[in-house]
């Protein structure tokens, strides 16, 4: 199997849950049982009704770009640069840290429509990116 | 009436390091050095001393430091996290113990070798599951590890928002540059900075450049405080502290606080200068210099926001017309700051407030009578409000 040199989240009671979605490719959302807020990064409580209660939505993936940058130094193995960072307001409400693919640094503007695409690892370690949306406007 | 805290207490004593790019000696060391000489320039023996505050990143604990340096028994030992938020931190904890009678001669210190040893913002890493890991975990896998990446994001949103240049940036940086010619203690002494030069260094985070980052320093820093009676019987005009906070608001991470609805301005530490002010019953107008964190340029023109120096997205037009400057309406990072004289977490910026006090900054403005200084921007945070006598 070929190395893959990407650091691997710490995976603990309130986000290895999380990890395993996305693993069967969703991008997960945490929804709060008792009164439906969705929230990210997910947390054991509701900070609106304070329920310990919670389930979790497959995001539909589209989402517009609220901000970015893009990463030339230091670099990292495991990791290709330049390397675009995005924040996504998913259309579902929530808002999403993640990375812009099969994108130039120069073609990156705010507010751009985006569509989720899970990537692979070498390793098989998978997580959510971002592209352009299909059909979207440059 | 006025806050329990305002006026009771001062900075006596300031203490530092020589700074470089490799000390050749511990932390402890340092801390030691800084410490006995915050002692020295207040004329107060370090048997006196009584208590010690530092952040949770520093590596010299409280009682190695009290035994290295023959301090007396102690009745404050404590530690403040979230990095540079921790600066003023200290003073408001050493504040609140001597105001309370807890402690009598507190010594606020930052001590790293931030060069030669660990590096701040190589990543973060490590086995036990905190909260503060899962937190990271939804930045690691993505190639964030670095304090730059993490700042960049909200830099970019506001520059964006409000139509500030890469030049206004670089205003920031070359005032700054321009304060430590003056500064033989400062990393840029004799470098100055000329935009053609800003501009041409390389892109690390887009749209930051590589001098709109700090400086990475071996030194140690440290602050005495006592009561503002005690303060005047001894070697220094004191510098009385009018107001002291700590402040951190709703969706706070670490660096990291993207959640939030609006990403153009800094909730933290609009509350941090809501509290000082209260507490100070001052005001804007009331401020005539600052030492404004600057790990990074972007976050000095979205403070003086904060600070309501002017309204949001007005900064650009403050550092164009040169507040920056000696001249202008706020001199700020006299000493250059941790962009251009040291990164010490922003203790060297404290002790700059306090000569900016004393009337002994090696860039000194005429008639200061109130300074401001804050702790790390984008992380909970503080400020703090210094007076003269």
């Amino acid at each position: 199997m070929a190395q893959s040199f990407r650091m691997k989240p710490p995976m603990g009671e309130d986000n290895g849950w999380w990890w395993k979605q996305a693993a069967e490719g969703k991008l997960a959302i945490q929804r709060c049982q008792s009164c439906q807020t969705l929230r990210h990064p997910p947390r054991p409580v509701c900070g609106e009704c304070h329920s310990f209660e919670w389930d979790h939505i497959a995001a539909s993936g589209r989402g517009t770009l609220c901000s970015y940058t893009v990463l030339h130094h230091p670099q990292f193995p495991g990791f290709d640069y330049p390397l675009i960072i995005i924040l996504v307001d998913l259309e579902e409400g929530t808002r999403f840290t993640s990375q812009l693919i099969n994108c130039a640094p120069e073609d990156v503007t705010f507010g751009m429509r985006l569509e989720m695409i899970m990537h692979e690892d070498p390793d098989g370690f998978r997580l959510p990116m971002f592209q352009p949306a299909q059909g979207a406007a440059a | 009436m006025s806050h329990f805290l305002k006026d009771k207490t001062a900075i006596a004593g300031i203490g530092l390091t020589e700074f470089s790019k490799k000390s050749g000696v511990s932390e402890l060391s340092l801390a030691a050095q800084a410490t006995l000489r915050a002692c020295d320039d207040a004329g107060i023996s370090p048997s006196e001393i009584d208590g010690f505050v530092s952040y949770t990143l520093d590596s010299t604990d409280e009682i190695e430091l009290a035994r290295t340096v023959g301090a007396g028994d102690l009745k404050l030992f404590t530690k403040v996290n979230y990095g540079g938020g921790a600066a003023v931190g200290t003073i408001l904890h050493a504040v609140m113990a001597v105001a309370t009678g807890v402690a009598n001669n507190v010594i606020c210190y930052r001590a790293m070798n931030g060069r030669s040893g660990q590096r701040m913002g190589q990543g973060v890493s490590g086995q036990i599951i905190s909260s503060d890991l899962v937190h990271w975990s939804w930045y690691m896998p993505y190639g964030m590890l670095t304090p730059g990446s993490w700042v960049a994001i909200v830099a970019n949103k506001y520059m964006q928002r409000y139509g500030v240049t890469c030049e206004d940036l670089g205003r920031v940086a070359i005032s700054q540059r321009n304060y430590a010619q003056n500064n033989p203690r400062a990393a840029g002494y004799g470098k100055p900075l000329t935009m053609e030069e800003y501009l041409a260094s390389k892109v690390i985070a887009d749209p930051l450049r590589l001098y709109d980052f700090c400086q990475e320093t071996d030194g140690g820093c440290a602050i005495l405080i006592t009561s503002a009676e005690r303060a005047r019987d001894l070697k220094q005009k004191p510098a009385i502290i009018r107001g002291v906070a700590q402040a951190s608001t709703q969706g706070q991470e670490q660096m990291t606080s993207y959640y939030r609805d609006e990403l153009d301005s800094l909730p933290e530490m609009e509350l941090a200068a809501r509290l000082v002010y209260e507490q100070s019953g001052l005001g804007p107008d009331d401020i005539n210099a600052a030492c404004l964190y600057d790990a990074f340029t972007a976050e000095v023109i979205m403070q003086l926001e904060s600070f309501g120096f002017c309204g949001r997205g007005e900064g650009k037009e403050l550092v164009r017309d040169g507040a920056l400057d000696i001249d202008g309406r706020l001199p700020n990072n006299t000493h250059g700051g941790l962009l251009s004289e040291s990164y010490i977490h922003g203790m060297n910026n404290i002790a700059e407030g306090a000569r900016l006090i004393r009337g002994t900054s090696t860039s000194q403005p005429a008639g200061v009578e109130h300074v401001l200084v804050s702790s790390g921007v984008g992380v909970p945070t503080g400020a703090l409000i210094l007076g003269r006598d």
